[in-house]
């Protein structure tokens, strides 16, 4: 198992957001987050990487315990997170992105070609600054500029959130490789039809908690836990 | 290539124009490249990394009193009390931010702005030491650099020069080394910066020390070249006077400092021969440049033709 997360409680300072988590990712699986705004979802990545104070429980990933490290210690662990709305360093360019992503981990050339062939259309535009890049191009950098630290586990939130059909099909490929890869992948997706074509796990999660927790191929289209957690 | 190219060519019209100035001219210009240093070091902080701060007077207070104490009280010479304010300037920003970087943003702002406010008033409490309010002249002795006499305008001019070079080319290679590209991820997103690893405290407190230790080295040049040190270099006024020169020329640009330095002198120059409300004047031009071109001048020029500018 490469992320377990057990009795996780955490919040903002007197609101707590997440009420006992148990929660786990594997290797080699896309296991996805469902459920309403301030269900937790993104909370929960939060509190994972360190950017919320535990109250209760603990995060280990592949044994060891997460809890009390300084956040910029986490992802040396192999634990990397692309946010929603991306946050890239918008002056600096593509590769200049790719470079400081890859800092603590030495910049290994093979790396940043593994990112470059994930995301060809990167490689075009290595001189271009980040800011200047399409919606779906920016996706693709801040993923792979997280790919760049080599993570055993990668948590996506909404990462095809306002893009066009061709772009979410190309960050569906990418995804789907890096599990192929051997990689855990933690995705919070709203959108169902994405979920049952990526994802081998659903959990879903309501009032902080993850309430259900079940294997895609028993879903489809109009399940009952779609409508139940995101009502759709 | 041609980014090296381009700033090797302003340190070369510089030198030229060392030998081309009146003298009235070459001694303003000696004086814009010095403030010109302070204000690289501010913009170290500000312009790339994103700190805003208001007490780099206190570095550059503390680089003029660490080069010009030594050489009041001991007759030491001109090139290890430059290196003494270049210490001094970094280890006062070094002790300022390890207590300051623990806030961010206004907080951050406000609490070096304490700090220098302290530094100001203990210059002034430990007069017998520091001259006080009244300050003191350096002695001609104190003015030799390796046998040229600082106090004249063709070595003064010079020496100038020699560190305003070394700072501008030094600043340039280092925002475009890997730890430049770091203080622009600070400035634009700590948190994203922090999740790729990176330690914001380490980082930021890195920049500061750099940042002070340039600024040491102005106030230590500044005494050094125009004879004396006083308290209110450890005013207030010495933290906006950086700020203003930054903000004009394009912070987060190598070159932007020393064109806002330009731009400001020639602009009170030239509005207190106008008028006695000059100060009205510079306002209204700093006001209509921040809102025409609020990355300052070498900013927007960059954002409309020279994309990679530095």
């Amino acid at each position: 198992m490469a992320l377990e997360v057990k009795g996780l409680t955490a919040g903002y300072g007197p609101v707590t957001v997440l009420r006992g988590v148990d929660f786990e990712a594997r290797a080699g699986q896309v296991t996805c987050l469902m459920g309403r705004n301030g269900a937790g979802k993104t909370t929960l990545l939060k509190a994972i990487m360190g950017l919320v104070e535990l109250a209760e429980g603990s995060v280990r990933l592949g044994g060891v315990d997460l809890q009390g490290l300084p956040a910029h210690r986490i992802p040396c662990h192999g634990l990397a997170w692309v946010p929603q709305g991306r946050r890239l360093f918008g002056p600096l360019t593509v590769a200049e992105n790719l470079e400081v992503g890859g800092l603590t981990r030495g910049n290994r050339a093979e790396v940043r070609e593994h990112v470059l062939t994930l995301f060809p259309r990167l490689r075009e535009r290595l001189a271009q600054p980040a800011a200047t890049l399409s919606g779906g191009e920016q996706q693709m950098l801040a993923i792979g500029r997280a790919l760049c630290l080599e993570p055993k586990v990668l948590l996506l939130d909404e990462p095809t959130e306002g893009l066009q059909p061709s772009m979410i099909a190309l960050i569906r490929d990418a995804v789907l490789r890096l599990r192929a890869e051997g990689v855990a992948v933690v995705l919070v997706e709203q959108r169902v039809e994405a979920v049952l074509k990526m994802a081998d796990r659903v959990a879903f999660m309501a009032h902080g908690r993850v309430e259900e927790m079940v294997e895609a191929r028993r879903l489809e289209p109009g399940a009952r836990q779609f409508l139940d957690y995101v009502g759709v | 290539m041609k980014v090296w190219a381009s700033h090797l060519a302003v340190v070369a019209l510089l030198l030229a124009l060392g030998f081309l100035l009146p003298p009235y001219h070459a001694t303003n210009m000696a004086r814009i490249m010095v403030l010109a240093v302070f204000a690289m070091g501010y913009n170290l902080a500000f312009g790339y990394t994103g700190l805003l701060s208001l007490g780099h007077a206190l570095f550059f207070a503390a680089g003029i009193y660490a080069a010009g104490l030594p050489i009041w009280h001991w007759g030491l010479g001109a090139a290890p009390a430059l290196i003494l304010g270049l210490l001094g300037g970094g280890i006062v920003a070094g002790v300022t931010g390890l207590l300051a970087l623990r806030t961010a943003g206004v907080s951050f702002m406000i609490v070096t702005l304490m700090f220098a406010q302290a530094g100001y008033l203990t210059l002034l409490y430990f007069n017998g030491v520091t001259g006080g309010d009244e300050g003191f002249a350096l002695p001609a002795s104190g003015r030799m650099l390796f046998g040229a006499d600082l106090s004249t305008d063709l070595p003064r001019y010079l020496t100038a020069w020699a560190l305003f070079s070394a700072t501008f080319l030094a600043t340039l290679a280092l925002v475009r080394s890997r730890f430049g590209r770091v203080m622009v991820a600070l400035r634009e997103n700590e948190e994203r910066a922090r999740m790729l690893g990176i330690n914001p405290f380490t980082a930021k407190l890195a920049v500061l020390v750099l940042s002070g230790a340039a600024s040491g080295l102005a106030g230590a040049a500044y005494g050094v070249l125009f004879g004396y040190a006083g308290a209110s270099f450890a005013t207030i006024q010495y933290s906006i006077l950086p700020m203003l020169y930054v903000l004009l020329g394009g912070a987060g640009t190598v070159a932007g400092p020393l064109l806002g330095a330009v731009l400001m002198f020639a602009l009170i120059e030239v509005a207190n021969d106008l008028t006695s409300a000059w100060l009205f004047i510079v306002g209204a031009v700093l006001v209509i440049v921040v809102l025409f071109a609020p990355k300052g001048i070498l900013g927007a020029l960059r954002d409309r033709f020279f994309r990679g500018l530095p």
